[in-house]
């Protein structure tokens, strides 16, 4: 047993970081001057539509992050899911927009998405994400009624036919919740490292100390999981994997909200953006519910 | 990242699993958990014929790997647990291999491994808890003898123990930390009470013990003198380490015998309960496959747990105490006879937020050591 990152493993995700974290090089901050605070009460539902960065798609193509399973002879990389887990690992870190994971499952199946030439959105359960700016949409969007998405960054529509949602889907979302868990995490410590009150360094308060270290104790679970529900495929493995990294993304941005004092509470704080995507994330796949029955099943099977 | 094992680990699986096959049915009956000296008989025999078979000194010398699977299958097989073994196997055991001259551990392993002699626990004092390194229990040098003074607390086996890992003041002037040394104390010596202490689950499981000028050789002290905190640290990270795998593995046995007992009980309809268990299920296999990835870690450095021990330990002991408080759910009004499945157990569970380093000052550890957060004042 070697349940360890192999070296050609961390030098992908290490790659990876390399080029969303220079493309996003001004961090969550060019995001927040991309989509400035909407006024409450003058957005109605669709009226607030961010646009997807297609020369980011590109780039992410590039990078094979929507290829990287196909074969080689198909122009992918012939890698499997742990590889795809760390690269959504580190667009969760990134916080990287758009219809990531839909798009990776539409490769070698819908022609452009492999490149990232095409976007291609899905229904996951009664959500659609990114909807207005896909080429593709699958299994279709009938009757679509836009929201007033509470994540700036993600746009939704709601459908009146619910769609089943890939297992691998699910587990790809939980490798997103545990890159922003990672985030927002070491965002929390940076800031209680610096932030001074009563003349000393928040973090040097067992009270914010206590807090951050929940917060990796929480991540490193989730990792682990995450981890192993790629290499096994398990049904029940992914959803405890789901599960984990919800928790540790949801509750993380919380708690990094709240060591960020007042400042995490206004629009320009990157950690607003962390929380709300990960709300995002936490609905696909059925939800919580869904993979708590299926490790409920799991007992009695 | 790996999940298989290598066909040499399987093997050891398999013959572990034969064997285990072979030998549990010829175990004589568990004793009672008030007869000591029985209980110190169980375990000694249980340890003697894993050294007669080979297995003896799995949590010393094998693989982080191999010792894994040993824990597992051990108690997938329901043997016995490492019981009065425990200080002797995991703690002074591994320091005295670390740190201990040829001479000592000729002396004291051996029979360690061989089932012969317990050994006890005397670190923590009634005003050194989670502050260990503040511990008085004064030790006077007086030629080739230490002569010592003080009082132990939470010492488990103390009834039955043929030695004890004393930690003791030999510099009252040093800091707190530098003025330390680790002995070995006979148990027989004059000047020893054991006076034992009852836990909320009504057991006597752990002592005090009292300490009145009891004499302990010069030769008995592992490491240098005044150095006994370093020499320590090396025995408090095996506790941290894989030494929650077997119970893990127990976790999860208890975890489908609350979802069947749910259901024999027409609970299983209920959605709160059945997603509690679920989420459960989550945490637990969670849990397992941190393990795994600390073991594969360790089997790529040095093999000595590090702090990550500390973020197993936080969630683990959470996680069992959630664990036991699902099953009193299940059990409803019979959560409260001690005479139900698993209450007793979820008695004993209340101490692993405390034993062994409480919750609060694993999360400094965390936040300090691997978050690089600074000490408060």
């Amino acid at each position: 047993m070697r349940f360890q990152l192999t070296e050609e493993q961390r030098a992908l995700q290490a790659a990876v970081r390399d080029v969303v974290g220079r493309r996003l090089s001004a961090g969550p901050s060019w995001l927040v001057a991309q989509f400035p605070a909407p006024l409450n009460g003058t957005a109605g539902p669709g009226a607030y539509q961010p646009r997807l960065d297609r020369v980011l798609w590109r780039t992410l193509g590039e990078l094979g992050l929507f290829s990287l399973r196909l074969p080689e002879a198909d122009g992918g990389a012939g890698l499997g899911l742990p590889e795809a887990v760390l690269v959504f690992e580190e667009a969760g870190w990134a916080l990287v927009p758009g219809p990531l994971v839909a798009t990776h499952l539409a490769a070698g199946e819908v022609p452009g998405a492999a490149a990232g030439e095409v976007v291609v959105a899905a229904v996951d359960g009664r959500l659609v994400e990114w909807l207005a700016e896909a080429d593709v949409v699958r299994p279709g969007a009938e009757g679509a009624v836009p929201l007033r998405s509470v994540d700036p960054l993600t746009p939704l529509h709601r459908v009146p036919a619910p769609s089943r949602t890939d297992p691998v889907a699910v587990l790809l979302t939980a490798a997103e919740q545990l890159g922003t868990a990672t985030r927002v995490c070491e965002s929390a410590v940076q800031h209680a490292r610096t932030r001074e009150q009563f003349g000393q360094p928040i973090g040097a308060f067992q009270a914010v100390k206590h807090l951050c270290a929940q917060m990796l104790v929480r991540v490193e679970v989730a990792r682990a999981a995450v981890y192993a529900a790629a290499v096994t495929a398990d049904p029940a493995d992914i959803a405890a994997a789901r599960l984990l990294a919800d928790e540790a993304a949801v509750r993380g941005a919380r708690d990094c909200l709240q060591v960020h004092g007042g400042m995490g509470f206004t629009w320009e704080c990157e950690v607003q953006l962390h929380l709300k995507r990960a709300w995002v994330r936490a609905q696909r796949g059925g939800g919580t519910t869904e993979s708590e029955e299926l490790l409920a099943a799991d007992l009695v099977a | 990242m790996d999940l298989s094992y290598t066909p040499e680990e399987e093997e050891f699986r398999a013959r572990l699993r034969e064997w285990l096959g072979k030998v549990l049915p010829t175990l004589p009956p568990k004793p009672s958990p008030e007869d000591w000296p029985g209980r110190r008989a169980y375990d000694l025999g249980w340890q003697r014929m894993l050294y007669d078979a080979g297995y003896a000194d799995v949590h010393w010398d094998a693989s982080p790997t191999t010792r894994l699977i040993f824990l597992e299958e051990t108690e997938k097989a329901g043997a016995p647990y490492v019981g009065a073994n425990f200080v002797g196997l995991l703690h002074a055991g591994p320091t005295i291999a670390a740190e201990g001259t040829p001479a000592q551990r000729a002396r004291w392993l051996p029979p360690i491994l061989r089932g012969e002699e317990v050994w006890c626990q005397g670190f923590s004092e009634p005003d050194a808890g989670s502050d260990l390194a503040a511990l008085r229990t004064r030790a006077r040098r007086d030629g080739d003898e230490y002569v010592v003074s003080g009082s132990k607390i939470w010492t488990s086996h103390a009834e039955v123990a043929d030695w004890c890992e004393l930690l003791v003041r030999t510099d009252p002037d040093a800091p707190k930390h530098k003025g330390i040394s680790w002995l070995a104390m006979p148990m027989d010596a004059p000047g020893i009470t054991v006076r034992p202490l009852r836990t909320l689950a009504g057991s006597a499981e752990f002592a005090e013990v009292f300490l009145d000028d009891v004499r302990v050789p010069v030769a008995n002290r592992v490491g240098d003198e005044n150095d006994g905190w370093r020499v320590t640290m090396v025995t408090l990270s095996f506790e941290r380490g894989t030494a929650f795998a077997g119970e893990v593995v127990a976790c999860r046995r208890v975890l489908g015998e609350l979802a069947a007992e749910a259901r024999r009980r027409g609970r299983w309809d209920d959605p709160v309960l059945r997603r509690r268990l679920g989420r459960l299920n989550a945490e637990f296999r969670g849990l397992w496959r941190l393990i795994q990835w600390n073991v594969s870690e360790a089997e790529g450095s040095s093999g000595v747990p590090g702090v990550g021990g500390s973020v197993f330990k936080l969630r683990y002991s959470h996680a069992r105490q959630e664990l036991y408080d699902a099953a009193a759910e299940v059990l409803g009004p019979g959560a409260l006879d001690l005479g139900s499945p698993w209450m007793l157990d979820r008695l004993s569970s209340l101490s692993y937020t405390i034993a062994a380093g409480t919750s609060q000052i694993q999360q400094n550890i965390v936040a300090e050591r691997i978050l690089g957060l600074p000490k408060g004042r």
